[in-house]
């Protein structure tokens, strides 16, 4: 069998990628044209489709932001009749507005395409059994990963997030060969294995993870692919985009692949908006190029992120991008410092001593803020004296990272808060002085 | 001649101590000693029981992590001036102890402690002919 699901586009060269989206993004602001709030933002920025005559042109068009979909929930921003559509996804709104993302039959079949196309790429094949340890309903892991794995012909098992004991048996029963979660998920399944004394390397058939909606380090993966035996490829996706599908790492796990016949990738600085060069880190800009019911142009993502190359040995010529340093929303500014938790994460991977469940905390204390790491300690032990080095020898190698001491917690294991979703990985409990 | 001992890294918080106290209870497992050393942010709750292997897996079971380690027990004579005598003899040998605590066994003071040099305490031990309780003896004061 091929080792690409779609083969026409996953091998077009770089010119024939270019020529499609020039062709794909006149289209698509053609078709944005049919929307109110795109007339009037084409308007205002003094354009019409017809002066994108090259792909640099996207340069000209106005971005979208997180905002504009707020301020047109919800469906400001279709641009097709809703009656058209078949499916909406909507984020929660914890911050005013939730957002709303509609899908045609076309849209869902695309995004059906892509996440198929990743999890081929990956060495999934149809006789593979695909259990899916994400949550459905409005989260796109969910059945964003359904129809991609079902799209690829593998059984797929809708086990959803949670029930650790339940997703076991399944693994067991059902020959389960792949799952996605999201990585905290994943440790959190493998202690239970380990509690359970399944041993996923003799008592399961698992070969491949899908670790995504999280930003994490290297340094977990390699520590996820450690526990589990197995090959973890990290998934990028947003439901804006569709949801999952968008980006995916090629089994040269030398950076996600995002693949441009469907989306225009753009860095630039978050500050400036102008482009940055290959290599730098700024904010990860996307346009889509095939989505019928709501295309978005320029959307920034505020996932900060850099190039790697444009060229891969697997033979697609499609942008690798780094994987996501944090969002420029969780960057924490801290005495002036800016740190990621991302940042904290890498650090209390390398040692060996502690679980995967951390938990930063910003305080105010008198005038100062500080910060606290909490981070469970994988065994107990006998000896104090080595706790105690353990605790300073995390805080030096923190400080080297963040360039500021953090209050370093070492807690027993299962004492902090596990989700089933999304990790929360930081409190920000800081006294905001107006 | 070293008996089990578990040692539980707990959180100053309360309710912690509890939940390890339940587990035992649960599997119907009899506490023989105990001690906790704590700092401002954790202690290590030591623990002799009677059946510590059985013990180590029902903790584990319970979410709680455990660590095994070799502790000596050596029984004293009861009377004034017994454990100095024993303790002397490893401080001659040049054998610092790591922390110490006792209980009673069958009327007799036990002194349950750990060294910075388990080999050598054994060889101490032995050419004193010490008195020490082993495993066996643990399970039979259940």
């Amino acid at each position: 069998m091929s080792n690409y699901f779609n083969p026409e586009f996953e091998t077009l060269t770089r010119e024939q990628i270019e020529a499609l989206q020039l062709e794909r993004l006149q289209k698509t602001v053609r078709h944005c044209m049919n929307n109110e709030f795109y007339r009037k933002k084409f308007a205002e920025a003094g354009i019409t489709p017809d002066d994108i005559k090259s792909l640099a042109d996207v340069r000209r068009l106005p971005f979208t932001t997180k905002q504009d979909l707020r301020d047109t929930y919800p469906f400001g921003m279709a641009c097709v009749p809703i009656r058209d559509c078949v499916r909406l996804h909507s984020s929660s709104g914890t911050t005013g507005n939730p957002t709303v993302i509609l899908h045609t039959q076309h849209d869902l079949d695309e995004w059906a395409n892509q996440v198929a196309r990743n999890l081929w790429m990956v060495g999934l094949r149809p006789d593979d059994v695909f259990q899916n340890s994400s949550g459905y309903g409005m989260f796109t892991g969910g059945l964003g990963f359904q129809y991609g794995a079902e799209r690829m012909g593998m059984l797929t098992v809708p086990a959803a997030a949670g029930n650790s004991l339940r997703q076991i048996k399944f693994i067991k029963d059902f020959g389960t060969t792949a799952i996605h979660a999201v990585p905290s998920y994943v440790t959190r399944l493998y202690e239970v294995m380990k509690e359970e004394g399944v041993d996923p390397r003799r008592d399961t058939k698992l070969k491949v993870l899908a670790i995504g909606a999280e930003p994490h380090s290297e340094e977990q993966r390699r520590r996820i692919e450690d526990m589990m035996g197995v090959k973890a490829y990290n998934s990028f996706g947003m439901s804006e985009m569709c949801g999952p599908g968008v980006g995916f790492e090629c089994p040269e796990q030398n950076g996600m692949h995002f693949w441009e016949d469907y989306y225009i990738v753009e860095i630039v600085d978050p500050e400036t908006l102008e482009p940055v060069p290959d290599g730098e880190i700024g904010e990860l800009v996307l346009t889509t190029l095939c989505r019928e019911a709501m295309p978005l142009l320029r959307y920034r993502t505020r996932d900060l992120t850099r190039v790697l190359g444009r060229t891969c040995p697997c033979g697609r010529n499609h942008v690798r991008l780094d994987r996501m340093k944090g969002r420029s929303d969780d960057m924490m500014v801290l005495r002036g410092v800016n740190i990621f938790p991302i940042q904290i994460e890498k650090i209390l991977m390398q040692f060996n001593e502690l679980a995967n469940n951390y938990l930063i905390t910003l305080t105010t204390d008198e005038e100062n803020d500080n910060m606290t790491v909490e981070v469970e300690l994988a065994h107990s032990t006998d000896d104090y004296a080595h706790l105690q080095s353990l605790e300073k020898e995390i805080r030096r190698r923190l400080k080297d990272e963040i360039l500021l001491t953090p209050i370093v917690k070492l807690v027993p294991l299962g004492t902090l808060p596990v989700s089933e979703g999304k990790a929360v990985r930081v409190v920000d409990k800081r006294k905001v002085y107006q | 001649m070293t008996i089990h001992q578990l040692s539980i890294f707990i959180e100053n918080r309360s309710g912690t101590l509890i939940k390890v106290l339940e587990a035992f209870k649960e599997a119907k497992i009899q506490l023989i000693a105990s001690t906790i050393a704590d700092t401002a942010e954790y202690g290590i709750l030591r623990i002799v029981c009677a059946e510590p292997m059985r013990a180590c897996e029902e903790l584990k079971k319970a979410g709680i992590a455990v660590a095994l380690s070799d502790v000596f027990a050596l029984q004293l004579d009861n009377k004034p001036g017994s454990a100095a005598d024993v303790i002397k003899l490893f401080s001659q040998a040049g054998i610092s102890i790591t922390y110490i605590y006792t209980f009673l066994m069958r009327g007799k003071g036990i002194l349950v402690f750990r060294t910075n040099n388990t080999d050598l305490a054994r060889k101490t031990i032995a050419e004193n002919n010490l008195p020490y309780i082993a495993e066996g003896d643990l399970a039979e004061w259940a």
